[in-house]
């Protein structure tokens, strides 16, 4: 509460820096948006109260690992549906759907591989793991485009009708799942090679976590050079701007936006299996519940801004382990406190895109 | 006088009103018709739906927005009704202390949700009601020491209520009248009592103007509607509303728990009894929820014959067995949502106007 105070304060001057006219000494400098650099402190705020509040430096190391963890995940399922509003306006509330099937697919993958999975050979259990990834990517990706054409596109500009729509077609798919696989709990065991922790004196790091860690910021990584470095990310961000003058210019945004939402619907595939791994054991509704934290995760980040989304999973993954040790009876409703606190600060989001 | 009680909204096809008339006259004499615990508890559950689906009709067919927190606000009136009851005996105070803290609790929180929401875009309405309403469901099964956690709790309802108590000495037209009889009717009066205040409300100038936001919003804020205010005013009624038809099932039940009140199950549900009914106009609630839980009601035993009787077929049995009648309802919603938006009220309406 006392960092909320502390931020009110010089949200004045932060309004006075977007609206501040472009230097008028260089007339042919592009303008260039100022970086806003006073979410960023916000994680660090939150550690470092957690640390002074836990008292043990391991425990806190611990519990950050792990928030990092669910927090790359959160970030992959979240960030193709944040991207996919930014473009055109639609919020698919059935992109859990694709996180179930990932994380079905993956089972089926990783069934006949479990000579792979169980050997005691770091390489193999990886490589049986990514296979499993990819398949499910594929297979989500796939599912993604058919989604967009008989799901998506009938319904575009209609928000109302989008959301009705698209949760149907979350019941739907889950339904389905259920009615391929049966309805009981699935389980999906992590190789033999990535359980267990790395002891480093007393500080036990999980493997698994540290896995998850290096994914998620590996598609982060991946995700800011396309967006920042090639001619689609150019076209992507552009089209989140402003898509019709985008689409002026000569450029099919349709594609680009289906595009998109394929990828989406893959990271999404691939969040799904991470999650269920960690989770190990998961059912149909997987995806459902995932998709609370997801939407939290992207009103806080700004619907639409990839770098939100990313502050916005470890923020919410962050409040939720550490408030699940220190006081675990509100840790389900810290993820909402913390929506509430930003929304009060920013109501459009950490990071709010400029179009709407 | 009948124009007055509809404020002055009756309904446009004489088809419709013709139908009206058979479920209002039905449920009104369903204990005398249709004797049986069975078909009485239909009845209920039919007046009881019906005043849920007007709360979010309300919301979703005259304003505009969408939550998926309806069957929250539902379930705040059962276990506020329910837990008094519990705790504090079965007396009509405490019914009424029971009443007045959930009608304070559940407006409280549909304010302060429409205020953080509302304030920016509707559409952070329906993902921050999502993820309320599901922190609600977890909260209500986690403080099992109050709540009762997965079980919910089956309590007393006063005297009058009770199926034992027999309040006339004879049986009226073959008929026993007993507390379960004197509930229904209480049941039946309140629910109509609440869905006039609806059609009252949606017919005041407040609800012209929720309309005017519906189809044009920056119109209706240029035209000096603070379109926030009125927004967040139509979720807190809605709220409300919905609030009530928690109290009056769980009156009706004798018992309040996360199955019946809280689930997603029941959302979906409700969703689907506004869109079958018609979006936008009230008369489609009573359609709606009367066709649905009808249908419900048989639609399980159907599946279950379909399911026997397509055995030899791969996965064809599995589609359609009892436990996955989500998929169905499922389909059923999203068609519904393509081919048919404006619901059968709307379809009579256009049809009586040509």
């Amino acid at each position: 509460m006392k960092k909320m105070r502390q931020n009110k304060k010089t949200e004045g001057d932060d309004m006075a820096d977007i609206s501040a006219p472009a230097a008028p000494s260089a007339p042919d400098a592009i303008p260039k948006k100022s970086l806003d650099l006073l979410p960023l402190a916000l994680p660090l705020v939150i550690g470092l109260a957690a640390w002074l509040l836990i008292g043990s430096t391991t425990t806190w190391l611990t519990l950050t690992l792990a928030a990092l963890a669910m927090g790359m995940m959160v970030f992959v399922i979240a960030s193709g549906l944040t991207l996919v509003f930014g473009l055109m306006d639609v919020i698919n509330f059935g992109h859990g759907a694709f996180i179930a099937i990932g994380a079905y697919l993956a089972m089926t993958v990783l069934a006949p591989l479990s000579g792979w999975v169980q050997a005691d050979n770091l390489a193999l259990n990886l490589a049986a793991l990514l296979i499993a990834a990819v398949v499910a990517m594929i297979g989500t990706g796939a599912l993604g485009l058919v989604f967009e054409r008989i799901i998506i596109r009938p319904v575009y500009g209609q928000h109302l009708k989008q959301i009705l729509i698209t949760m149907g077609g979350l019941i739907v798919a889950e339904q389905l799942l259920h009615a391929i696989f049966g309805g009981d709990q699935k389980s999906m065991a992590l190789p033999a090679g990535l359980r267990g922790a790395i002891i480093i004196g007393d500080l036990a790091l999980e493997k698994y976590r540290l896995l998850a860690v290096a994914v998620g910021l590996a598609v982060f990584a991946a995700m800011q050079l396309t967006l920042n470095r090639s001619r689609i990310g150019l076209l992507i961000r552009a089209g989140v701007e402003n898509s019709e003058m985008v689409e002026a210019l000569g450029y099919r945004i349709r594609r680009l936006f289906v595009g998109v939402f394929v990828a989406g619907s893959a990271l999404a595939g691939l969040g799904g299996v991470l999650w269920a791994l960690y989770r190990e054991t998961f059912t149909a509704s997987i995806g459902g519940d995932v998709m609370v934290l997801v939407f939290i995760v992207i009103i806080i980040g700004g619907l639409g801004s990839v770098g939100g989304c990313f502050l916005g999973a470890i923020l919410v993954a962050m409040m939720a382990n550490y408030t699940a040790f220190l006081v675990p009876k509100v840790a389900l409703a810290s993820s909402i406190l913390l929506m509430v606190a930003i929304l009060m600060w920013r109501p459009q989001g950490l990071y709010p895109v400029a179009k709407r | 006088m009948i124009g007055k009680l509809l404020s002055y909204d009756p309904p446009k096809s004489r088809v419709l009103g013709v139908v009206l008339a058979i479920i209002v006259l039905g449920l009104a004499l369903a204990p005398f018709l249709f004797p049986g615990a069975a078909a009485i508890n239909t009845a209920a559950k039919i007046c009881i739906f019906i005043v849920l689906v007007a709360s979010y009709d309300i919301l979703i067919g005259y304003t505009g927005i969408v939550s998926f927190a309806q069957t929250m606000f539902f379930g705040i009136g059962g276990y506020g009704v329910g837990l008094s009851l519990y705790f504090l005996g079965p007396t009509w105070p405490v019914l009424a202390l029971g009443i007045v803290i959930a009608l304070i609790l559940g407006v409280a929180l549909a304010f302060v949700i429409g205020l953080v929401s509302l304030r920016v875009k509707a559409i952070f309405f329906a993902m921050i009601t999502l993820a309320v309403a599901s922190a609600f469901l977890i909260l209500a099964t986690q403080l099992s020491e109050l709540t009762g956690g997965e079980d919910g709790r089956t309590f007393r309802v006063p005297e009058l209520l009770r199926p034992g108590t027999k309040l006339l000495e004879a049986p009226l037209f073959g008929l026993e009248i007993t507390g379960r009889i004197a509930a229904y009717y209480l049941v039946f009066l309140a629910a109509l009592a609440l869905f006039l205040v609806a059609l009252r409300l949606v017919n005041s100038c407040f609800g012209r103007v929720l309309q005017a936001i519906r189809e044009n919003e920056s119109r209706a804020e240029a035209l000096g509607y603070r379109v926030v205010y009125y927004r967040t005013l139509a979720s807190c009624l809605s709220a409300a509303l919905a609030v009530c038809a928690g109290v009056l099932s769980a009156i009706w039940l004798r018992y309040t728990g996360p199955e019946t009140t809280l689930s997603f199950a029941i959302m979906l549900d409700v969703l689907l009894m506004v869109v079958i009914g018609g979006m936008g106009t009230l008369y489609g609630a009573v359609i709606g929820a009367s066709l649905f839980i009808l249908a419900q009601n048989y639609l399980q035993k159907l599946m279950g014959v379909a399911s026997a009787a397509t055995e030899g077929f791969p996965l064809l049995p599995r589609l359609l067995h009892p436990d996955r009648w989500l998929l169905l309802l499922g389909v059923l919603f999203v068609l519904s949502v393509y081919f048919f938006p404006t619901g059968i009220v709307g379809r009579l309406t256009q049809r009586a106007r040509k």
